[in-house]
């Protein structure tokens, strides 16, 4: 093995390269050049390390020194004064720490994470199964194969509490349970990388951080289930993590970790890959395994459910990429250990793409059950100078808002059902004093309505209504008893659609009329909106004045 | 088993072609091949976005519409695209370069207001970038 003297993560993730990391990495490789130190330092492109806001982002090791936001310009600095000289460059750290040269392990960020999901992401090179496999990777299949039978393999699953972080939080162990005892032929495992959600992006960063992770948790789920055939479904929209997929997937085959008598063993499973083509609903499983077998991503009747009949007709277990990613650390570690995180009945961690007004947005992985308030303040650094929290919306357009006088509430799935959002896929948009939630409401309307597929006249129709009623609400039409109409009309279409996307479609407006009825109230009666958000005719301008002295 | 569904077989057909669309002869080859009627090549065709039955440009513009990048006006984004090319969204340029289209959610969130054109990712994108980045994907610099 060759023994380098410096190591340097530089972030490949979609958003830093977004950002401009690529034009960084080649200035990085020229000045390593010029000055000989090819042999000495190492360029590792990692995944996503979580700051994203903060990209392009570069860790040195081995002291692990962060630097943030890197351009072209300021690799010839960074090669000169600090891989040669040794004195790390200080404008460019991690800013408003109290440690002379912040690293990795001091910045409140990192630090006050805990990370099972992201555990390899952006500390190793996702196109390298060698460095997966370094870090414990394949332990856990290699285990299940050779120590355990299908039926402990589930039992494991059941003991740990994992439950599905898609959104929905079922019980992954069940699910496997109900297709662990179909009689049959063939039963299949898919992958949901389908995530659309809009705020949410931490499947991606999985995908393209740690590729492999994904294919072990679906290997050992086809172990215990006796399936020798997985899908991943992945979003179009991700084609970085389709490339990164698709290296993973050659290099395990290669490794004798999937395809034929996996590790020599007699279990044999093979993944393909499948393209989603940008229909939010495809997230819906039964809608997923339309379009998989190639059909309009239009969702079915249920039951029967997939475990029981799914793909192809056959017993087909569904789970979502994060909780594939934490499969592989259960069976490694055992269901005990998993239980040390979270809460009792939420074990685990979760982690939240952190968006919106606040200091650090990112990718935060925490044990089920931590406050609100923490994930927001302590990790994230709070909302920008001069500005405050009003609420967080979690769920996306399944979901609804926690306002301030909630903010300690703890973060998983018996809590935020109580106040009327959802868990959903961990998406958490904060909003400060200056977002309308009327229309935030119509946001997510206007989203559902797009993407509703038709199919069931509730959320088709009942959208749309739903849409026109907030629509004069928010142009200052608004009547006397609109909000009346929205909530019956919202709670009627969440008892009749079919599936999923409807069935949680109104919770964004009834969430916002349950805590901000005044703002609809000031829509409607004064014709004014609070925030300046809307477009009221006359209102606009004067609100700005009269409420926005110059800062 | 089917090894290829007829989402996949419709990426490529697409992917493959200059003007970024399904033509009913290249849905007539489909059909013919794969035994699945024209009506139905069409219905699954109309049903996702990513695939179009009309002409495209030569690169396709997804601007993210999400919530984070709402909040970030993402709007102002469209509008100067919009202004530049002369086009509306869902629209063709004229000398067949560029579509003008929005996206749900591009998951990025963390670097809003986003947008990726073709394949490549743009973060914290910046109204006054915008006429260069445009620039650069014409000349195939990006």
């Amino acid at each position: 093995m060759k023994i380098f003297r410096i190591h340097a993560l530089i972030c490949a993730g979609a958003q830093c390269l977004a950002a401009g990391g690529n034009g960084f990495e080649d200035a990085l490789k020229d000045e390593l050049k010029k000055h000989n130190l090819e042999e000495e330092i190492s360029i590792v492109e990692t995944g996503c390390m979580g700051a994203c806001q903060l990209g392009p982002l570069l860790v040195v090791y081995p002291e692990g020194v962060m630097y943030t936001k890197v351009q072209p310009k300021d690799a010839k600095e960074i090669v000169e004064e600090h891989f040669l000289k040794g004195r790390p460059v200080r404008r460019l750290m991690w800013k408003g720490e109290k440690a002379e040269v912040p690293t990795l392990a001091e910045v409140p960020f990192f630090a006050k994470q805990t990370k099972i999901v992201l555990r390899n992401c952006g500390n190793i090179n996702p196109e390298d199964i060698n460095e997966y496999i370094a870090l414990d990777g394949y332990e856990g299949i290699s285990k299940a194969v050779f120590e355990m039978t299908p039926q402990e393999v589930v039992q494991v699953m059941k003991d740990s509490g994992l439950r599905g972080r898609g959104g929905a939080g079922f019980p992954t162990g069940m699910k496997w349970e109900f297709s662990q005892k179909q009689q049959t032929d063939q039963k299949y495992i898919i992958c949901n990388a389908d995530e659309g959600d809009p705020g949410a992006y931490m499947d991606r960063s999985v995908l393209e951080g740690d590729p492999h992770s994904v294919l072990e948790g679906m290997l050992i789920a086809g172990y215990a289930v006796g399936a020798s055939k997985g899908y991943i479904y992945v979003r179009a929209e991700y084609p970085l993590a389709v490339k990164r997929l698709e290296v993973a997937i050659k290099q395990a085959k290669e490794a004798g970790l999937l395809g034929k008598n996996i590790l020599g063993s007699s279990f044999s499973f093979d993944i393909e890959l499948r393209m989603g083509a940008g229909a939010f609903v495809c997230g819906e499983e039964t809608a997923l395994i339309n379009s998989i077998e190639g059909n309009r991503g239009e969702p079915k009747k249920k039951p029967p459910f997939p475990a029981i009949k799914g793909l192809f007709g056959k017993p087909t277990v569904i789970n979502n990429v994060e909780t594939l990613a934490n499969v592989p650390v259960i069976i490694d570690k055992g269901a005990k250990f998993f239980r040390q995180l979270g809460t009792e009945k939420s074990p685990g961690t979760k982690v939240f793409a952190l968006a919106g007004k606040v200091n650090i947005t990112g990718l935060v992985e925490v044990p089920l059950g931590t406050p609100l308030r923490s994930i927001v303040f302590d990790i994230g650094g709070g909302i920008p100078e001069g500005h405050e929290f009003k609420a967080a919306l979690t769920g996306g357009p399944s979901g609804g808002l926690i306002p301030m006088e909630y903010i300690d509430v703890p973060m998983d799935y018996e809590n935020l059902p109580a106040l009327g959002t959802i868990m959903g896929s961990g998406g958490l948009i904060i909003m400060d004093e200056s977002s309308c939630m009327v229309d935030v409401a119509k946001f997510f309307l206007n989203f559902t309505v797009d993407e509703s597929c038709g199919k069931c006249t509730p959320c088709r129709e009942g959208t749309k209504q739903m849409l026109q009623i907030l629509e004069r609400i928010t142009s200052g039409n608004g009547r006397e008893g609109d909000i009346e109409l929205l909530e019956k009309m919202g709670n009627i279409i969440k008892q009749t659609s079919l599936c999923g996307l409807g069935q949680t479609a109104p919770n964004p407006v009834l969430s916002t009329i349950r805590y901000f009825r005044n703002e609809y109230e000031a829509h409607i009666k004064e014709k004014i909106c609070p925030t300046n958000v809307c477009d009221i005719k006359g209102g606009k301008n004067e609100r700005k004045i009269a409420h926005r002295p110059s800062s | 088993m089917k090894e290829r569904s007829l989402i996949d077989h419709l990426h490529e057909v697409q992917s493959g072609k200059k003007d970024n669309y399904i033509s009913k002869e290249e849905a007539l080859k489909i059909s013919k091949s794969s035994g699945v009627s024209l009506a139905e090549i069409f219905g699954v065709t109309t049903f996702y976005t990513m695939f179009s039955v009309k002409p495209r440009g030569r690169h396709i513009i997804r601007v993210c519409k999400s919530l984070s990048c709402h909040m970030e006006d993402s709007d102002s984004i469209i509008n100067k695209i919009s202004e530049i090319l002369g086009v509306d969204v869902g629209e063709t340029t004229q000398d067949k370069e560029f579509t003008l289209e929005e996206s749900s959610c591009l998951g990025m969130c963390s670097v809003a207001p986003a947008m990726m054109i073709d394949d490549i990712p743009f973060g914290n994108v910046k109204i006054e970038e915008i006429p260069d980045i445009l620039e650069d994907i014409r000349r195939g610099k990006r």
